[in-house]
């Protein structure tokens, strides 16, 4: 399945701000962060289609996912 | 007694008169400062009905017991006045250094009284205070205005406040600035200042702000300072992309509002996002006094250099205005500080010009060859300046988004609460802030209450933003933190790392006070409902806790958080429960009497 990775601030460095990417099926948002080299513990906020949602989640075809470290403002 | 410099200023500008007096420590230990006991000594002072740009009108200057300590962002000062734009209890604060300039000059606040019959500014040189002719600079912007008294006040040292043409031009959306960039930009306190023919305050002081509790006050800083060091937001993510790193984070959640709040997710926003300003504007950082979170940003654009835009306004002359030209939505923003403007009412008032224009309200022929459309970069700017300026359409738009937009029949198109235009979430995707929107004391603000933080950046935990579980309480204990950090004249963004028991231990190390946790939030309980009390006094009530038609009544019509729709008729009862009201929204005697109000 193809799925679309956005990724935020401090992410960005040294990868890219948003790509195409192919996956297996029953992919979930683990195996994207395992894919960017970036730990469970440094995300901050996950969102899939815009929801939020946890790294156990099961992606599926057409899913966008941005991830962001931890930032704030207002 | 440590925190306080225990001494109040009073200028009366109709008489020419300025006086001291001591501060009421019986009012401060239940208001705090700023905010707090400005807010209440203006309930006490002013009457509801007095014209807001009137003599009778006061306008209270006010810092906060731990502004100027070493406590970390010690920054605050607040303006409390009546609100000309919509005749609220009018609080608006800055940081940036004057706020401090204050109290090393001896004062914990300013009273200003009357009306010049000329324009005049005042001076004050620690315990030296006078009324000087202002004549000269009338008519100058704040950048200019500041370099002009900076000067003739002899010490580059000296910190300065001022409004530009804006101000006065009695614009209802009208700043006063203080250290060139930094604002007091809402509820039009900049007005107030203007009709008193007050143009600035220029303050220096050499003393300091004495610690109740050096040993105590050493430990609870190096304490909080830790927390902030190694807080995500606060130690990362603000210090690295200023404030308007949220623009992603809130556009990919589908709640940030596009061309007048008609949608709710742009494709286009990183174009205008904080990782966009660092990577191409940036020069560098801009600090407020003390602050070890410095979010403030320093850019470079188009040949110039000036203070970067935060968040709010990236959006709002951004994609709240269809715009995604970085250049012009700084120069927008440096027009506001230079020409004393709030940039959300501005930005805000500017869509909702555009969108009277797209829908046909506005004729062609009103707009003197000014383009208002959607995405009309160069039109948006020039709008700015008119504004200030008052010219043309400029005069009507310089009232505010509601005041245009009900002056061709459709106030609807004004996104704004109690006639102050909203910031840059969307509430319908968003329970919390949808009724922190709705019951905030000074109409459409995000800043009474910042529901965003536990609701979306999951800060100090992650809520549901769609459930409303929990919220009426949630919002309440915010709303009532929020105003204690504004009463004690620290920067909001402080509480993204620290929590109520930092607070207490600060507040309590330079006092030498011992408030509980629970005796400092009820001082912030106690401010909402003296807040309150005015806004009722003035006319307000349960019908104004609502939110602008479309968001009341459509939900969110496209992207991520498509379908979406607040639930605010329930929460708002469960609110009014919370907070002791009844369910006219009115505080019962039983929770005035509580709190000793």
């Amino acid at each position: 399945m193809r799925v679309t990775v956005k990724l935020f601030a401090t992410f960005r460095d040294g990868r890219f701000k948003v790509e195409e990417k192919n996956l297996s099926e029953d992919s979930r948002v683990l195996d994207i962060l395992q894919l960017l080299n970036i730990s469970p513990e440094e995300v901050a906020i996950c969102l899939v289609n815009g929801k939020d949602v946890k790294e156990q989640h099961l992606l599926k075809d057409g899913d966008t996912i941005a991830l962001f470290p931890p930032v704030g403002g207002g | 007694m440590g925190g306080y410099t225990g001494k109040i200023l009073r200028i009366n500008l109709t008489e020419g008169k300025t006086s001291t007096e001591p501060l009421n420590m019986e009012l401060a230990k239940k208001y705090l400062g700023g905010r707090g006991l400005a807010g209440k000594m203006f309930a006490d002072e002013v009457a509801s009905d007095v014209d807001a740009l009137s003599p009778g009108n006061k306008l209270f200057i006010a810092s906060g017991v731990l502004t100027g300590t070493n406590a970390p962002t010690p920054s605050r000062y607040m303006v409390v006045t009546k609100s000309p734009l919509n005749g609220v209890i009018a609080s608006s604060n800055s940081g940036g250094y004057w706020g401090a300039e204050l109290k090393f000059a001896g004062y914990d606040m300013l009273v200003l009284e009357g009306k010049s019959d000329h324009p005049v500014y005042i001076s004050i040189k620690d315990g030296q205070v006078e009324i000087k002719d202002a004549g000269k600079v009338w008519g100058k912007d704040v950048y200019e205005t500041t370099d002009a008294l900076k000067q003739e006040f002899g010490d580059d040292k000296a910190k300065v406040l001022a409004i530009g043409p804006a101000g006065e031009n009695l614009s209802l959306m009208a700043a006063i600035v203080n250290d060139l960039y930094r604002a007091a930009g809402r509820t039009g306190v900049g007005a107030v200042m203007g009709s008193k023919n007050l143009k600035g305050i220029v303050v220096r002081g050499t003393g300091k702000v004495e610690n109740a509790n050096p040993d105590q006050m050493k430990e609870v800083v190096a304490n909080s300072l830790r927390k902030i060091r190694e807080n995500g937001v606060t130690g990362q993510g603000l210090p690295t992309y200023g404030s308007a790193v949220l623009v992603n984070i809130i556009n990919e959640t589908g709640v940030y509002p596009v061309n007048n709040f008609q949608g709710s997710y742009d494709p286009e926003a990183d174009l205008i996002s904080g990782e966009t300003l660092t990577e191409k504007y940036l020069l560098k950082k801009h600090p407020c006094y003390r602050c070890p979170i410095a979010c403030g940003r320093y850019s470079k654009w188009d040949g110039k250099e000036g203070a970067g835009p935060e968040y709010e306004t990236a959006w709002v002359f951004g994609s709240d205005c269809g715009i995604h030209d970085f250049d012009a939505i700084h120069e927008a923003n440096d027009l506001c500080n230079k020409l004393g403007l709030d940039t959300i009412s501005v930005g805000g008032t500017i869509a909702a010009g555009m969108e009277l224009v797209q829908r046909g309200y506005i004729k062609p022929e009103e707009l003197d060859g000014t383009p208002l459309e959607f995405g009309n970069a160069k039109g948006m700017v020039e709008w700015v300046r008119k504004i200030a300026y008052v010219e043309g359409l400029g005069a009507k738009m310089a009232m505010g988004s509601y005041n245009l937009a009900e002056s061709y029949g459709a106030p609807e198109l004004s996104m704004s609460v109690k006639k102050q235009e909203l910031p840059a979430y969307d509430p319908r995707g968003i329970q919390g802030q949808a009724l922190s929107y709705a019951t905030s004391n000074r109409g459409g603000c995000h800043v009474r209450g910042y529901m965003i933080s536990p609701e979306i950046l999951g800060l100090p935990e992650k809520l549901d933003r769609n459930s409303l579980e929990g919220k009426a309480t949630w919002t309440k204990i915010f709303q009532d933190l929020t105003a204690v950090i504004d009463a004690v004249g620290l920067c909001l963004f402080s509480s993204f790392a620290l929590g109520l028991t930092d607070y207490t231990a600060l507040v309590n190390a330079v006092t030498g006070f011992n408030y509980t946790d629970e005796e400092l939030l009820a001082c912030g309980e106690r401010i909402w409902n003296i807040e309150r009390l005015h806004n009722l006094k003035v006319g307000y009530s349960a019908a104004d806790d609502t939110l602008p038609k479309r968001l009341l009544n459509d939900p969110i019509p496209s992207g991520p958080s498509k379908g979406q729709m607040h639930n605010l008729p329930e929460l708002l009862v469960q609110y009014y429960a919370e907070r002791g009201w009844d369910k006219a929204g009115v505080p019962t005697p039983e929770r005035l009497n509580m709190l000793g109000i």
